[in-house]
């Protein structure tokens, strides 16, 4: 047990995008700054360490991306996306702050991704970092630890030590033993429960034992529910998750982006019954990409397959997998463990019914239908009649849960009882409810991280200096 | 899970990277990837030959061991390489016994000396080369010219026929028809990345990460100076040719003339280039290496830095007794560079060359 004297400044919980933004900006107005991480080292950046790009306002400038963004348009999308409860101030300080997170990132070691002759697409609205987000946190830790920042591995954040409206210290595991480190302000960036199975379970019952986390495993969202236990004010839909089609051959935990499948548009889905289930041509990239996590997580034990003809094989991005392939119907039913009847019978009717009028075209809704049929595939509906047949099995995969803690503009805590903690701030993905309440917006996660993670150490650094 | 199998596990890997392509900014392996929808075994031999090797690919990989994917793209790609020199140049079943691990370089060596010291014994008094020799024609006091000569001829004739049989043979493999090499365009484009050492520079990240993580050019400057040291003193070995052959001037030759120049610089660029990178290798993060390559690239660069250096000390120490045990060490040192050319490190330069013209032409063709 530390004692009292060991007082730090500001101790961060959680390495991540958030925690490290935190921790370097609390660094630069205090003087020791812990930052506690549960992973061990070679897997540390959280689920941080899986993305890609960040998205941010800017104007026809900026040197990373295609194109104006302006601050309305993105609070537009926001608001379009993030559900009916959020706290508009908070968005719109989040939006304004975001302006400027390039030059921030850029100056604390990130680097970013050019546009090279050829290949390389820039997007309108994201900045793409150069390696992608373990370069990201890579170049954080690093800047961090040159400007004196400590970080432990493998200590795993218990318990918080609240006294009233302010908090003491935080309990801390680490190796098998539990020790007290006492600060004057605690900053928790600890991501959201996404890896936490039991707690899943409280919202989606057995199923999740059939579900892919596309992240990290430490996100247990222990601090998350130690908080609210103490009377922290929740935002975010309690039972609420991202998730996206992936591979059903998928790890458990942390197969990150290679895992995500986006063949569903090229052909058909069925569950493992061999029936279709919903409109497989309803939504253009990226939105279908977020509800079809849900729809499988409907189906009986929580598998679908995608099926497509080779004439589709080059129409999107491959996942690490190789799709099951076969000459026939039945075959391919045999080789993905169905009912060879049964998807013949499918796949025949569906065949039956598409229009043949319109033309292909996967960049938009194009005019490609089912007729009569239920339910219909409204768009890119193609008959699947040119071997070899491919087919892929497809689970849901939990990008991230949503909900989080109340804070206010500085990033304080809420409780319950209406006024802020004096000393605890939130930033990241354990407070991104208040901004996105469901819904996501791609590369947003870090936009978060990085406008509330700044602000929370700056508050807390001079939080600590008083 | 990956599988064991070299090609096979290459091949993995590289699915895993065209499902992710999160390092597409970093060099130009990636984007060429891209460009096919399924990877064959010659393309794994391109994209490896395209790699130069510096390792921000690994750093930046979230499924780099331990993680279960075992996503280590330069690792992999050492060791594909290491198996591309035995694998296109001929003879193939000479392979097992070249250069590609220290020990056998290392005998080659050894023979190479036994085998000058041999010759030296049976055509001269031995004692002589113990004894000062100066003035023109000293060295063949030492050993008789044909036999410096010949060897070194015959030598350099069989690893040009064994690299030139190895360019043909991975240019019809991973490209096709053979014409297609005769792109001038990508052939002069892809000479001046070479000439200038382009990627080791860095693209938009200036430098490789070597010898750990975090961008450093030092790799660059370091083979950048082998590289034109090799360039040097191959003009001054050609030079010495035509003064000896055409000119009938024999060596060696003063300090002032244009051998002994080039050679100098040219001895200094290797000497100083391969000690540098001898450290750098050693100082090098083992995670993202293949130890066998490392090995590898040891014993050729130790050959290559003892040729240099008993180069410029016979540069140095002509007029001693010394001269003629330094001949011989250093006939020896560039004999066992030559007979282990078309399988060894130095083959890289041929394998490398090829790729980034293939690469030329392919993001022309199809960017
Ligand atoms: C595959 C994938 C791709 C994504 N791509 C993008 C993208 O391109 N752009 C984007 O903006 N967002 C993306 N996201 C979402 C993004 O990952 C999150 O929004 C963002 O990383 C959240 O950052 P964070 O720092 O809050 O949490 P995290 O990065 O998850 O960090 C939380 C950290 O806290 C640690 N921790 C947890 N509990 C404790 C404890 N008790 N004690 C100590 N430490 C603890 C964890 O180990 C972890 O390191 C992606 C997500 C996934 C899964
Ligand atoms: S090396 Fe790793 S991070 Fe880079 S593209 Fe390949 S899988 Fe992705
Ligand atoms: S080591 Fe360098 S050249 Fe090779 S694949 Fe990685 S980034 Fe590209």
């Amino acid at each position: 047990m530390g004692s009292q004297k060991d007082m730090l400044d500001v101790i961060v919980v959680g390495a991540g995008n958030a925690g490290l933004v935190a921790a370097i900006s609390a660094k630069h107005h205090a003087a020791r700054v812990l930052l506690l991480e549960r992973s061990p080292e070679w897997i540390r950046g959280g689920n941080s360490r899986h993305t890609r790009d960040i998205r941010y306002p800017h104007g026809a400038e900026d040197p990373y991306t295609a194109g104006v963004y302006s601050e309305e348009e993105l609070l537009d999308d926001l608001l379009r996306v993030g559900g009916s409860r959020v706290n508009m101030e908070l968005a719109r300080l989040c939006v304004r702050e975001s302006a400027n997170v390039v030059s921030w990132m850029s100056e604390h070691g990130v680097k970013w991704q050019q546009p090279l002759k050829g290949t390389l697409h820039l997007s309108r609205t994201n900045g793409f970092f150069l390696g992608g987000g373990k370069a990201l946190v890579n170049a954080y830790f690093k800047t961090a630890q040159r400007m004196g920042v400590e970080v432990r591995y493998e200590a795993s954040v218990e318990e918080l030590i609240i006294d009233g409206q302010s908090v003491r210290g935080v309990i801390v595991e680490r190796h098998g033993e539990r020790r007290t480190l006492w600060a004057r302000a605690v900053i928790l960036a600890s991501g959201g429960f996404e890896a936490n199975v039991e707690w899943l379970r409280e919202c989606w019952g057995t199923a999740v034992d059939n579900f892919v986390v596309r992240g990290t495993p430490y996100n247990d969202g222990r601090p998350l529910a130690a908080l609210l236990r103490a009377g922290a004010m929740p935002v975010g839909d309690p039972k609420a998750a991202h998730a996206v089609s992936v591979d059903a051959r998928a790890p458990k935990f942390d197969g990150g982006i290679v895992t995500r499948l986006d063949s569903i548009p090229f052909g058909i889905v069925v569950n493992k019954h061999c029936q279709r289930f919903y409109d497989e041509g309803e939504e253009i990239w990226p939105k279908r990409y977020a509800i079809w996590g849900g729809l499988i997580a409907e189906q009986p034990d929580q598998i679908a397959y995608s099926i497509f003809d080779s004439r589709m094989l080059g129409e999107f991005l491959p996942s690490l997998y190789r799709p099951f392939q076969a000459q026939t119907f039945p075959e391919l039913a045999a080789a993905l463990g169905l009912d060879a009847e049964a998807l013949t019978a499918t796949l025949e009717e569906y065949n039956r019914h598409v229009s043949r009028e319109g033309s292909f075209n996967p960049a938009i809704l194009d005019n490609c239908s089912t007729r009569g049929l239920d339910p219909p595939k409204t768009h890119w509906a193609m008959p699947i009649e040119v071997p070899p047949f491919y087919g892929y099995p497809l689970r849901p995969g939990i990008t991230f849960t949503y909900l989080g803690l109340a804070v206010d503009e500085t990033t304080r805590v809420q409780m319950r009882a209406g006024a802020p903690f004096a000393n605890l701030y939130a930033a990241g993905e354990i407070m991104s409810g208040n901004i996105l309440t469901r819904g996501y917006l791609g590369g947003f996660g870090l936009t978060i991280g990085t406008v509330f993670g700044r602000i929370a150490g700056k508050e807390a650094a001079k939080h600590a200096a008083r | 899970m990956p599988p064991d199998d070299l090609v096979e596990k290459a091949i993995w890997q590289l699915e895993v990277c065209n499902a992710c392509r999160y390092c597409e900014g970093y060099c130009a392996v990636f984007p060429a990837m891209e460009r096919r929808q399924r990877l064959t075994e010659p393309d794994v031999y391109y994209l490896a030959n395209l790699c130069h090797d510096c390792r921000p690919c690994y750093y930046a990989c979230m499924y780099a061991p331990p993680h279960e994917f075992a996503v280590n793209i330069p690792q992999t790609f050492s060791e594909v390489r290491r198996r591309t020199y035995s694998r296109y140049a001929l003879p193939g079943g000479f392979t097992g016994l070249t250069g590609t691990n220290f020990r056998l370089l290392a005998m080659v060596a050894a023979l190479s000396l036994l085998f000058f010291g041999a010759v030296v014994a049976l055509t001269s008094d031995p004692a002589g080369i113990f004894s000062v020799h100066d003035g023109p024609g000293a060295f063949e006091e030492v050993i008789p010219y044909a036999a410096m000569f010949l060897p070194a001829v015959l030598m350099a004739l069989y690893a040009v026929v064994a690299i030139v049989i190895g360019v043909v043979r991975f240019w019809g493999e991973t490209r096709g028809p053979l014409r297609d090499l005769f792109d001038l365009r990508a052939l002069v484009g892809a000479g001046a990345d070479a000439l200038t050492v382009r990627f080791m520079q860095g693209g938009e990240d200036n430098g490789c990460y070597y010898p750990g993580e975090g961008a450093s050019k030092s790799r660059w400057l370091l083979h950048l100076l082998v590289f034109w040291g090799f360039i040097f003193a191959f003009i001054a070995t050609s030079i010495a040719f035509v003064y000896q052959d055409i000119l009938g001037t024999p060596a060696p030759y003063p300090i002032l003339s244009l051998p002994v120049m080039f050679g100098s610089v040219g001895g200094i660029g290797m000497i100083v280039g391969a000690t540098g990178l001898v450290y750098l290798k050693w100082r090098s993060d083992p995670a993202p290496s293949d130890q066998v390559s490392a090995a590898m690239d040891y014993s050729f660069l130790a050959v290559l830095d003892l040729a240099a250096i008993t180069g410029m000390l016979l540069l140095g120490l002509r007029g001693t007794p010394a001269m003629g045990s330094l001949l011989i060490i250093h006939l020896a040192m560039v004999f066992a560079l030559f007979v282990t050319a078309p399988y060894g490190k130095l083959a890289h330069f041929v394998y490398r060359y090829l790729a980034l013209v293939q690469n030329r032409i392919e993001a022309r063709q199809q960017p």
